[in-house]
């Protein structure tokens, strides 16, 4: 059964075409990362999906039905982290809780046992602007993952980040992972990052994006930290080419 | 933000050591000068006759103060009452700011030497027309302050909390609101020093007490020196004003020191 699915959506925002015709589906359980060269409109998919947006063609379909405004259905994680500067982290973190009317003391004691496994012992009651950026993000992600949503949707999550930092949050992220199975829905333009991911990887061409390929990958995880096997490579090789030859130059 | 020179009392004091010495130095060569020119004190009092005034009159000037804050403050918290209720109701009806901007506006054009004489006539001499003068001043700055201050919201705080299914007044409450602290703070601490000014002047036209009244009485005298005496009086009052706004702005948005002792 897919958790989502998307059914030749098509959107334009003004006079702006940003998508022409996108398909694509999330099983339960499953990584999926949605590749594409920078303003083919990955941002704008993830903003029909939370309800920001309404497509002007196409369907989004959640567990079979059509997707309902207002669904409940999405924990969403934008491109920057979205920490709010004068909440401490631990209210940060309780954010989506406390709209959906939890109190705050049930969230902050639902929250709390999270802060180790997200490396953030100890700065419950710091804020923002005393966390390093992989901090940020690891809190960002504690936030979106404590609302228990059915489907995780990341935009560009380490997208910020020096390249040490990422490649130990990937690290961390796919152990996470590994554990938990959210479904989830990542957006990047780091090949090595999808491929490190995901189950499978849709590309998007420019704007107005379509998607021009579909890649499963099966190469065994844990991914990072070992050599990946030849196909994998091959993979990657061929999923970069793809986007390169979206970039117009 | 300012950088290199620590963030302590020690630092700021540090910092304030140049203003410190060039006032101080001014007011040495003013009394230096008064004394070798042998200039009149009912032209021009030296600064030593100024403090020896504010001693002798500081029952009269006490006395007149008070009035004077009273005004300022309550005329300032009713601006910023009505500037807060309707910054509010314009940030949730923005075709209504379209409509009543330009009124505001038009308020702050109206000279106060003809509105401060109109207010004590239609309002007599007692504090309603202060109170109106002091709302009148400070009441578009705030308004300002906050609608620009809720504009400045993070555009990607707000998606996300649309994605958690917040309300609009969610997103107000948690983060229009708190957003636009930084600039309701800073049109507070502008705000208070025309507040300040505008309850002398509306005293000046018409009052029974107040700084505002020992100006007028001390020109009306020919005494220089009791102006000067109650004009040290009225800064003074500023800048405790303007210092407990900055300390309020401290204490009540900490975060904003949060992360630059690092
Ligand atoms: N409100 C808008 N009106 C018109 N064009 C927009 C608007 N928002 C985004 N766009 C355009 O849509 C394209 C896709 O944007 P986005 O989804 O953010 O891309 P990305 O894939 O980098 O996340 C961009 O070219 C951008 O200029
Ligand atoms: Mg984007």
């Amino acid at each position: 059964m897919n958790a989502l699915e998307l059914r030749n959506v098509g959107v334009s925002l003004g006079e702006t075409e940003v998508l022409d015709d996108v398909s694509l589906r999330v099983g339960q359980g499953e990584f999926v990362s949605i590749l594409g060269p920078s303003g083919a409109g990955k941002s704008t998919l993830f903003r029909l999906l939370t309800g920001a947006l309404e497509p002007d063609r196409g369907e989004i379909l959640l567990d079979g039905s059509t997707l309902k405004r207002n669904a409940t259905t999405f924990a969403f994680m934008p491109q920057r982290d979205a920490l709010m500067p004068w909440r401490r982290i631990i209210d940060n973190v309780i954010l989506g809780l406390e709209v959906q009317g939890v109190s705050r003391a049930e969230a902050r004691a639902r929250a709390l046992p999270l802060f180790a496994e997200f490396g953030l012992a100890g700065f419950e009651e710091r804020y923002p602007a005393e966390l390093s950026g992989g901090m940020r993000q690891r809190a960002a992600l504690l936030r979106t993952v404590i609302q228990a949503r059915p489907v995780q949707l990341l935009d560009e999550p380490f997208g910020a980040l020096d390249a040490l930092t990422r490649a130990q949050m990937q690290r961390w992220l796919e152990d996470r992972w590994r554990g938990a199975r959210w479904t989830t829905l990542l957006v990047t333009h780091d090949v090595r990052e999808a491929v490190a991911l995901s189950d499978r990887i849709y590309v998007l061409s420019r704007r107005p994006a379509r998607v021009i390929s579909e890649v499963v990958v099966r190469a065994p995880r844990p991914r990072l930290g070992t050599a990946l096997p030849a196909e994998a490579r091959a993979q990657e090789e061929e999923l970069l080419n793809t986007l390169l030859s979206q970039t117009g130059e | 933000m300012t950088k290199g020179l620590p963030r302590s009392a020690g630092g700021r004091l540090i910092r304030g050591l140049p203003a410190l010495g060039s006032v101080a130095a001014a007011i040495v060569l003013w009394e230096i000068y008064v004394r070798l020119s042998g200039i009149s004190p009912l032209v021009l009092p030296a600064p030593s006759r100024v403090v020896e005034q504010m001693a002798a009159n500081r029952a009269l000037l006490w006395e007149n103060t008070l009035p004077t804050l009273s005004a300022t403050l309550t005329g300032f918290a009713f601006s910023v009452s009505i500037a807060f209720a309707l910054s509010v109701a314009l940030d949730f009806l923005p075709k209504l700011r379209r409509a009543l901007f330009p009124i505001f506006v038009v308020s702050q054009t109206l000279p106060l030497v003809a509105i401060a004489p109109l207010a004590v006539l239609w309002f007599g001499f007692g504090l309603t027309p202060k109170i109106l003068l002091v709302a009148l001043v400070t009441f578009f700055p705030m308004l300002v302050a906050l609608v620009d201050g809720y504009e400045a919201t993070d555009p990607e705080i707000e998606t996300l909390m649309r994605s958690m299914g917040a309300s609009r007044w969610k997103v107000f409450r948690a983060a229009r609101f708190p957003s636009a602290m930084p600039y309701f703070f800073a049109g507070l601490r502008i705000s208070i020093t025309y507040a300040v000014v505008a309850a002398i002047f509306s005293e000046y036209v018409g009052a029974r007490a107040g700084l505002g009244i020992v100006i007028l009485n001390a020109k009306n005298s020919f005494r220089p020196d009791l102006m000067l005496a109650a004009v040290v009086v009225s800064s003074t009052l500023t800048l405790v004003l303007f210092g407990v706004s900055a300390l309020l702005q401290r204490v009540l948005l900490r975060w904003r020191e949060a992360g630059q002792g690092q």
